[in-house]
């Protein structure tokens, strides 16, 4: 049995006095296994990732990490001030040594070739979040940590996206580990979902959470047409086994 | 023309200043923390006075209130406090009280205006040392944690989950920002430091393309600065410090209008 890369147990996270973001998590993240994490706006997404990541120290509970985890993590956004310059490919070796040829290489596989010498700013947002993967990816992640990455970007796009995340985990077999405020779109991708709302709601394979009456009473039914029908197709592009997932979502929508 | 000794020394201690300030200078602007560096020359003056009073050396007073100063903003910034007005209030508050307390020591041991504006033409060989030993500690600071720093100033979120932890990134810099400040009030005045941290990086912008190219680039334009101000004070019989400070301000329009100059020029290619 290998060990797992995280395991979380009664982990509690508080910001200074207040009540506490997330409390009595208990999780468990195995190796190349993909979770995406699902709750509304302040249920504490984003501080469950940096808490399993040790970017956020618990305040009860404990939190282990496979010795030496290498995380390749994508922050939720970047606010680059103009006066620092940056080059694309300065940024992707931030923290870590690499030669010119993997830098290309990484860009090419994120699908924004040739943008290496272009300074960081001058990026649209799709491309922004595509060097932020590659960087993510440099370092050849067991683990990948995306903090709701496709903000920003169009529904295409966001399909692209994540795509393109599958195909790269695929190519790793890192596990992922994926903060998301939609759940239509990344459902397919998943082993399992986590539905969160300050302590976890419900969790499981993607059709059964989305079936769940904690997940129905947290996002309602109607929300997601447009981007499950999206779902749809790509699903029938890439003749993924959680396809009835997908419909199963759709299917409900009046 | 013959260097007189006490243009070498001026010289000497502008440069050290320079070399230090230039880098400093890019994190000060990359952080946006041009009013911070502000607070902290500010309470220097305060450091003046007890440093007299106390019979202490005026390094070491300024040292120790500017590192109050630095690590009281970031406290308080760190607890939620507006950062403009805290800053506003705090930058402010020190000169007054600074001033303040100067006027209660005898007036033939304090000349003011020397620790607003600096006297960089009377600095002597043993102040030199000091000022020298300042600006290599702050650049050993930057050059030790140049990476994390980098890294934390760009994303503190990026720099957590590579294992750097962005609160004592901030302690170094406010440490490196305490120490450049102590050393450069011989050389250009509490009034007038953050223009020698801001002012040479600003101009480095404009042409640089990398964070390294920026650091490098503000050393050597505030070296030019330096060298200027000196020749302009030396001529024209001007205040020293501010005829600094006059050079780097001119620097930095010429890198400005030269940068749109040229893009003009090449869009008519």
């Amino acid at each position: 049995m290998i060990a797992p890369l995280i395991r979380m147990a009664g982990v509690s996270v508080a910001y200074g006095n207040a009540a506490p973001v997330l409390s009595r998590i208990d999780f468990v993240l195995n190796v190349g296994e993909i979770v995406t994490i699902v709750g509304p706006n302040g249920s504490g997404k984003s501080t469950f990732l940096k808490a399993a990541l040790g970017m956020t120290k618990p305040l009860v509970g404990t939190v282990e990490r496979e010795n030496r985890l290498r995380i390749g993590y994508v922050p939720q956004r970047l606010h680059l001030d103009p006066s620092l310059p940056l080059t694309v490919a300065r940024f992707v070796k931030l923290g870590q040594f690499l030669d010119r040829n993997s830098i290309d290489s990484l860009l090419s596989r994120v699908g924004v070739p040739g943008v290496a010498d272009r300074d960081l700013a001058t990026l649209s947002g799709g491309q922004f979040q595509r060097v932020l993967l590659a960087r993510a990816l440099a370092g050849k992640p067991q683990l990948l940590a995306l903090d709701e990455p496709t903000q920003g970007l169009d529904q295409p796009g966001i399909a692209a996206f994540y795509r393109l995340i599958e195909d790269v985990r695929r190519e790793l077999g890192c596990a992922v580990l994926l903060v998301s405020h939609d759940l239509h779109v990344v459902m397919s991708a998943s082993d399992r979902v986590l539905c969160l709302n300050g302590h976890i709601c419900c969790q499981g394979t993607p059709s059964a959470v989305s079936a769940a009456p904690e997940y129905r009473a947290l996002f309602g039914l109607g929300t997601g047409g447009a981007l499950a029908l999206y779902q749809h197709n790509h699903d029938h592009a890439h003749d993924h086994p959680d396809h009835a997932a997908a419909h199963e979502v759709h299917v409900h929508d009046p | 023309m013959i260097l007189d000794d006490f243009m070498l020394r001026a010289l000497l201690a502008g440069a050290m200043v320079a070399a230090a300030s230039g880098p400093l200078g890019c994190f000060v602007i990359w952080r946006r923390m041009a009013y911070f560096g502000d607070a902290t020359a500010h309470a220097a003056i305060l450091g003046v006075a007890l440093a007299l009073a106390f019979s202490i050396s005026v390094f070491l007073g300024t040292l120790a209130t500017a590192l109050l100063m630095a690590v009281l903003v970031s406290t308080l910034a760190g607890r939620g406090w507006a950062m403009d007005t805290t800053l506003g209030v705090l930058a402010h508050s020190a000169l007054a009280l600074g001033l303040v307390a100067v006027s209660f020591l005898p007036a033939v041991r304090v000349d003011l205006t020397a620790y607003l504006f600096g006297d960089i033409l009377t600095v002597s060989w043993s102040e030199l040392w000091v000022i020298g030993a300042g600006a290599m500690a702050v650049l050993g600071l930057l050059l030790w944690r140049w990476r994390s720093l980098l890294t934390a100033t760009i994303s503190e979120e990026l720099a957590q989950s590579n294992g750097i932890r962005p609160d004592l990134e901030r302690l170094v810099l406010t440490l490196a920002l305490a120490i450049t400040v102590a050393a450069s009030l011989r050389v250009v005045g509490a009034l007038l430091i953050a223009a020698m941290l801001i002012v040479p990086a600003a101009a480095a912008r404009v042409y640089a393309r990398s964070p390294e190219g920026m650091a490098i680039l503000a050393v050597l334009l505030g070296w030019i600065a330096v060298s200027a101000g000196l020749g302009l004070s030396l001529s024209l019989d001007t205040p020293a410090g501010p005829s600094i400070v006059t050079a780097a301000a001119a620097i930095f329009t010429g890198s400005v209008a030269g940068a749109g100059i040229w893009q003009r020029l090449r869009r008519h290619d």
